[in-house]
Parts: C-alpha cells; structure tokens; sequence
C-alpha cells in the first residue's frame, strides 16, 4: 500500500534529479597509486600516478589573479616562468636560458628557451610582457610583488599614478626580455619563481574572454605538466607535458588531486588507499602517529604576539622580555597544539633560508630571548619598577578559531604563572576583526601570525620598519630602518645576510619587540612508496617535477 | 485557486524581498573584506579594490545597484573564486545537494512511515519499542555522528560503499543515508502517535462495526487521517535537510551547495552569501507552498480558495 504512495509521488521526481545531472567524476580511474595499473607483468615497475588531496577547491587559474597555495601549487606544475624553484628551495633558471645584467643590475636581459604552450604556440618574450602588464591593469591581489621585485614604474603603477603600459618590462624580440628595475635588487631572481611573474599567451587569453581559465581546457601549459581535468568542487589531474623542454627528468605520468575538506574523512580515504597524501589536524595526530606515512612537516608561517608600543607599559623593553621568557614554548608545541609545530625564538623560522654558504638563517642567530622563569621574573620586577606599578592588566586580541583560542588560554596560564601580577584577559572575535584591531593598533598584545611572500627572510624582517603596513604596534628603530633599507639594494649576497641576520637582532636582542612563539607545521600521512616530493616554504607549496613512485 | 496561487506568489516575492534586503543590510556588519589576501593588504591598496568593486559607494547605493542586477537575474560575480559568476556555482553545485537532500527526504519518510506505522499498530509490543528507541536515538543523535559510523563501518571496514568523494551513483548512498536518520525518526514518531490517536476515534469504531476489513479500516481511514499532521512536518523537515547538508557534505566531500555557504561566510564573498541565501529562502518558501497544497490533496475538508486560509 506503501507503494502506490511511493511510486506515485516521490519515485518520479527522484529519477528527474538524478537524470538531471550530478557531475560524478567518474570514479573508476581514480584508484590509489599503491595497488593495482602497475607493470604487473615483468618489470615490477610501480604506475607513475598519485593521488593527493587539497581542502578545497581552486579559487581561479588565471595567474594574474592567483591569491593561494592551492592555486600557486597547480600554477607551478603546469606553468614556468623565467625562474623556477628547485628541491633545495633555491631558484634556479626555467624558462629563461640565459640571464643578462647590466653593470649597476638594474637592466635584466633574459633568453627564452625553446619551448611550446599546450597549444603548439611558441612561449615568448611578448608572453611574459603582456602577463605583468595585466597583473598590473587588473589590480591582480599580488601586484605588490611586482613592487618588491623593484620592477620600474610598478608603484607608481599601483597607486595609480602612470599607466600599466609604463610597466619596466619589455620584449625585444621573440626570444629576449628586458626588464628594467628602479634599484638592483637581490631578491629579484628569487621573486622571478612566483605565480605571479608567470607567461600568458596573450591570443589565447583575449580569446577565451571572460572564460579564460574557468575550465581546464581554457588554460594554457608549458611547464613539467599539463591541466587535463577539472571538475568543479571535485579535483583535477595533471598529466605529464611530453613537450616540457626538462620532461625527461620528469617521472610522474599523472596526478589526480581530489578536494577532501573532512581530515577524518581524509584519513579513512588514505586507509582506503584511494588517495596517497593527506592533512591531518591535531586531533587525528595520536591516532595516527605510528602510520608508516605519518610526517611531520615544518611549514614557513610564524605565530607571534604582538605588544603595542604605544601602550605606556608595554612599551618598556624589561616588560616585554620578561614576557618572551615567561612563555614555555616546548608545552606549548609539544602538549597543547600537537600539530607539527615547533618552538620559534626569532622571527625567521627554520629550516628554508639558507645563507649563501648554506647555513641556515635559525642556527646563525640561534635562540633569542629563551630564558627561565625565574629570568623572566627579574627583568618583570625591573620593568614594574621603572613604569612605576606592581601590577599589570592587559587584553589579548586573539582571532576566535580553535588554534589560537588554544593558544590564548596556553599564554594567560604561563604569564599569570610565571610573572606575579600580571592579569591577561583575553578577547576573541572573528579572524577579520582580529586584523582590523591589529591594523588600528588598538590592542594591547595580538596574536599574530604571518606567512612568507617569497623564499627569503627579509619577507619577515621589513614589515618592522617604521610606518609599514604590516608594522601594526607601532614600532619604530631608526637603526633596524636603516639596516632594512642597506640590505634591499645590497647585490653582495654574504655582506646581505650579515645584514638580514643583524636586522632580528635589532628587532629582538635589543628591543623584544615581538615574543615568537612558534612555527606552523602541518602532518600528513603520505604513501611512503612517493619520492621527491618537494616541499616549498613560500609561493607554491608542492613540486611534483621530481616526484615519482617506487 | 487560482486567486490563491497568485496571493502565494505575491507573498512569496515580499517575503524573498524582505529577506534579501535583510541580509544584504547584515552582511555589511560583518568586519573585514572579500579580498583574500586581507593579512598583507594595505590601506590604499584596499581603497584602490574598493573602488574597482563598488564597495566604496554609500551602502544604499550599492543595496539599489545589487536589487537591479537582481531583478534582471544578475547575481554578480564571486570574490573568491575570481571569474565565476554566482549563477554558474549554484548551477555547479545545486544537483549533488539536491539529489542527497532528496533522497534523504524520501528515503527517511518511507522507513519512517513504516516503523511508525508498524508500531502503532502493534502497540506496546517488542516491534513498539525497538522502533521507539530508533526514533529516540535518531531525534537526539546529531546525522554527523551517524555520518561517521557510516563511513568508517560501511566504507572503510566493510569497504560496501565508497568512503567519500562524488564518484559514481554509489557515492550518494552513504550521504543520504546519513541525511535520513532525523527523517526516519521525526516521521516515525509522528506518524505512530497520530496513528494511536486516530485508532482510538469512533469512526475507526464504526467503520470495524460496520464490517470493513482490517486493512480498509486502516488504509482508508487511519493512514489517510494519521498522514495530515505528518505532511505538515514534510516541510521544517525538508528546509533541516537542506542545512543538515553542510556538515554530511563536508564529511563525504559532495561538491555541493552546503559547504560553499559556510565558506562564502568565513571570507565574507558578498554576492555568493546573497546568492545562496535567496535560493535557500526561495526554495523554503517553495515548500511550504507545496505543503499547503499536499494538505487539500489529502484532506477535502480543507479548502485553498478561501483567502483567509493564507
């Protein structure tokens, strides 16, 4: 009887809906790595093909526009620019061939080499002139790097001032770029890596109009891969570009990402061996520490607090570092987060930036301001003292996400602990609101965090001089002012990292102007059978040119 | 009816109006900006954007702008997925939550209906109980919670259905499963309750008297009576699938519409928020309507042509 009523009313507009289309992916290829497609017969050969997984989907393709690692990470694979980044995070020649200074370095010249977009078109010179340009005209979010990069007219370009077509990029011929910069700049090379400076063929772009890298076949390739798949919400699938000029060092044959936004569910998809790599959050981390696959990855981003230095007792240094030494970093890292993240005294975090003699940025300037409690009680009594109190009340501005309320109640504990009468009250609200205190200086301490704009520490080290956009406390040395503007144009790359190194001195040694806390790290469980996937610290997280399966 | 309908209709676009000015009005509370790299954006940087995207104008400006791109079917562009229209995400998205939504909805009424009926019928016996206890666990249990022993049980364990991802027809299974536990149970419950009250009246009485078969008795007149009350429950309980998609969505990674309202949320991406917003107030309004007409189908007694009814 049930039946009739069924088959009556709720059967038919089921089947309309299903008939309507629901975009399945199609799930028969988009098995795991680790079994099966492999040369069974004989040459016991594993498929070069892997499954990784993003939280979401991409925001755009269009490089012009690219804003996120989840973008910068597909951008890097299919495309190349002048530059690309190597596995040992340094920078290394892509598309360019040749790279040609003039005397003072202000005048670049590059040779392209021979190589074909996805659509048999030769890359050119006019590519990568027509690319920055629109970066420029569409105001695309990372215009700024173009700025940094010190390319000619760029600031003046972005504050609207002369026209996009002023821009100090140039093509001379088919094959030869010149850019032009205001001043030599030694992390020009280093920025050339970015997404940002990637080619765009201007035909084809004009030519898809407002579709333009919407769907994967309305993006152009001419890196280690090719975009061969999209679907919306779902994943995509690079293949490898038989036409790459390096593809013989190029081992992957296919990588199929799909979107997995649930980390448990992520994790039981990586049991289940349809997909190779997967983030885990803390909560996951005990239940699966003793994975084969488990890892612990450092990443680049820095969590910190901010003091205001305009506050009338937060601005004495004493109270400051006793506050930097209150802190228990390790608990903090080791109990609390559990996420990969490690303790941080310095601005630059570990383990990226090498010095040109390669040494790592951290161990040169090893730990600063790590201290007991009981050391951080005798510079608390001598800042009570000078300011003229015995006790102290302050509010912590804190983004309301889980991490960091985590962390707030983590730093009220240690300070109230550790340093007598001292009262933290902690404020949470949205992420947004968070910035736009910050941005108004009207806190007394921040958690802050920060993450790298390119791969070198003077993306952490220049927004502490006086009257930067990403100052926010209103701190001011003359002499960090004077090292910062010293190491921009300084092309001696060891007489520069001496600066760079000096700079956090200034900023910690001498002011604790900010309490490190830590660097960001992320877990994965990752089929062991993958080799070389390579890590980045800024710009696009992942390569996969060297990646294969054993 | 007809003048019925055209009065729904009418009230319907107030009703959507009034919502959409509404959030339109609450969205510009909400601190920060649609850009995604707010963390290294400066001052005249943000200015520079605003202007390019109207967000400098007066808000009663930018409220008439957006009205008159609404009312030419214009629902603007995404900040965050740069390019897309709003139009061609919800179109992207609205099959997959539909479908599970959908078959949550009619999956859960049918299990529901038989339980609830089953136990009414064989009151206080072990069949009773069994189908209570179901319904209790189903109402106080959240659908992730059953989402999560779904996939690890059925998915990882036994390996029967997919875990997650948006593959095949098999991966709809386990999603909508997870959507119909608070189906089954509200409907259940529902419709046992109104079935013992039903059974108790004295036109069941008479019709027994006057010598019906069991089975007439009960389809003619229990269900029929017990079912009115159980289809104005249809409605709240289509419009708690429609929300209860975001978190079953996220856990099985459907590309649906759920997930991408919270996201447009948290990023603050204006013209997705008010997209979706009209499309779920939209499609609320719609089912209500489709309640109030289920009812004149099920029970002659009740009549649409009188205005007052609305």
């Amino acid at each position: 009887m049930n039946k009739k009523w069924v088959s009556r009313f709720m059967a038919p507009a089921a089947a309309a809906l299903i008939l309507a289309g629901c975009n399945f992916s199609g799930g028969d290829e988009s098995g795991g790595s680790s079994e099966g497609e492999s040369g069974a017969e004989g040459d016991g050969s594993a498929a070069q093909t892997i499954v990784l997984s993003e939280q979401s989907d991409i925001p755009t393709m269009d490089s012009t526009k690219a804003h996120d690692s989840i973008a910068f990470n597909v951008l890097n694979n299919i495309n190349e620019g002048l530059y690309r980044q190597n596995e040992s995070n340094e920078v290394e020649l892509a598309m360019a061939e040749k790279h040609d200074k003039n005397e003072d370095e202000t005048v670049h010249t590059f040779t392209l080499r021979e190589q074909n977009w996805s659509n048999g078109e030769p890359v050119t010179a006019q590519d990568f002139e027509y690319a920055w340009k629109r970066v420029m005209r569409e105001a695309g979010p990372y215009n700024y790097m173009l700025v940094t990069a010190g390319i000619k007219n760029a600031e003046a370009i972005m504050n609207e001032e002369v026209d996009a077509d002023e821009l100090g990029v140039k093509a001379i011929d088919e094959k030869t770029l010149e850019v032009t910069l205001e001043a030599p700049n030694p992390l020009f090379e280093t920025l050339l890596a970015f997404a940002t400076f990637l080619p765009q063929n201007q035909a084809f772009v004009e030519e898809q109009g407002d579709q333009y890298a919407l769907e994967a076949e309305n993006v152009l390739a001419n890196g280690p891969f090719v975009f061969s798949e999209w679907q919306q919400e779902q994943g995509w699938t690079l293949e490898k570009n038989e036409d790459y000029w390096d593809a013989e060092n190029v081992k992957l044959d296919k990588a199929e990402f799909v979107v997995v936004k649930d980390p448990q569910s992520g994790a039981n998809l990586y049991e289940t061996e349809k997909v190779d790599r997967v983030k885990l959050t803390s909560s996951l981390v005990d239940q699966y520490q003793d994975n084969d696959g488990f890892t612990n990855e450092k990443a680049s981003g820095i969590v910190f607090l901010r003091f205001n230095h305009n506050h009338e007792v937060l601005s004495n240094a004493n109270i400051r570092r006793a506050v930097n030494m209150a802190i228990d970093r390790d608990g903090l890292t080791d109990v609390i987060l559990k996420d990969g993240s490690t303790p941080l005294y310095g601005v630059v975090p570990e383990g990226y930036y090498n010095s040109p003699e390669g040494e790592d940025y951290r161990e040169l300037n090893g730990d600063i301001n790590k201290g007991t409690a009981e050391e951080a009680q005798e510079f608390w009594k001598k800042g009570l003292e000078e300011a003229g109190i015995d006790s102290l009340t302050v509010s912590l501005n804190i983004a309301d996400t889980d991490e960091m309320k985590k962390v707030g109640e983590y730093l009220q504990a240690q300070l109230e602990d550790n340093l007598p009468g001292f009262k933290l009250e902690l404020k949470a609200v949205p992420f947004a609101q968070r910035l736009e205190i910050e941005k108004a200086i009207e806190y007394d301490l921040s958690l802050s965090t920060w993450g790298p704009d390119y791969a070198d520490p003077m993306t952490y080290l220049d927004m502490w001089v006086d009257g930067s956009s990403a100052n926010r406390m209103d701190y001011s040395n003359p002499k960090l002012d004077e090292l910062v503007a010293e190491a921009r144009t300084d092309t001696d790359l060891s007489n520069r990292y001496k600066t760079l190194l000096e700079i956090e001195k200034v900023l910690l040694e001498e002011d604790a102007a900010v309490a490190p806390l830590y660097q960001r790290g992320n877990t994965y469980l990752t089929r062991p059978s993958i080799e070389n996937l390579v890590i980045h610290p800024a710009g696009a997280d992942l390569s996969l040119k060297w990646a294969s399966v054993k | 009816m007809k003048r019925y309908l055209i009065q729904r209709f009418a009230y319907a676009v107030i009703t959507l109006f009034i919502i959409v000015s509404a959030t339109f009005l609450l969205m510009q509370l909400l601190p920060g900006t649609p850009y995604s790299n707010a963390e290294k954006l400066t001052e005249s940087q943000r200015a520079i954007l605003d202007a390019k995207y109207g967000l400098d104008k007066p808000v009663a400006l930018q409220y008439l702008t957006y009205i008159g791109n609404l009312v030419q079917g214009d629902l603007g562009y995404s900040f965050q997925y740069q390019g897309r229209t709003v139009m061609s995400m919800i179109g992207d998205r609205i099959g997959p939550s539909a479908l599970i939504g959908l078959q949550g909805l009619v999956f859960g009424t049918i299990i529901g209906l038989v339980l609830g009926i089953i136990s009414a019928l064989r009151h206080n016996t072990a069949i009773d109980y069994v189908s209570v206890t179901i319904a209790v666990l189903g109402m106080s249990i959240p659908s992730f919670v059953f989402a999560a022993l779904l996939q690890y049980y059925i998915g990882v364990k036994l390996g029967w259905l997919p875990v997650a991802l948006w593959e095949n027809y098999q991966s709809t299974i386990l999603p909508s499963l997870a959507l119909s536990v608070t189906v089954i149970a509200t409907v259940a419950r529902f419709i046992r309750s109104e079935m013992l009250e039903v059974l108790g009246q004295d036109y069941v009485t008479t019709a027994r008297a006057k010598g019906l078969n069991e089975s007439g008795v009960i389809w003619k007149h229990v269900i029929r009576n017990a079912l009115i009350p159980v289809v104005t429950m249809l409605g709240p309980l289509a419009v708690s699938i429609m929300t209860g998609t975001l978190v079953i969505e996220k856990i099985f990674g459907v590309p649906g519409l759920g997930e991408q309202f919270t996201l447009s949320i948290l990023v603050l991406d204006y013209s997705v928020i008010m997209g979706i917003t009209l499309l779920y107030s939209a499609l609320f309004i719609f089912v209500v309507f489709v309640v109030d007409v289920l009812y004149g189908l099920l029970d002659p007694r009740i009549d649409l042509k009188g205005g007052s009814k609305a």
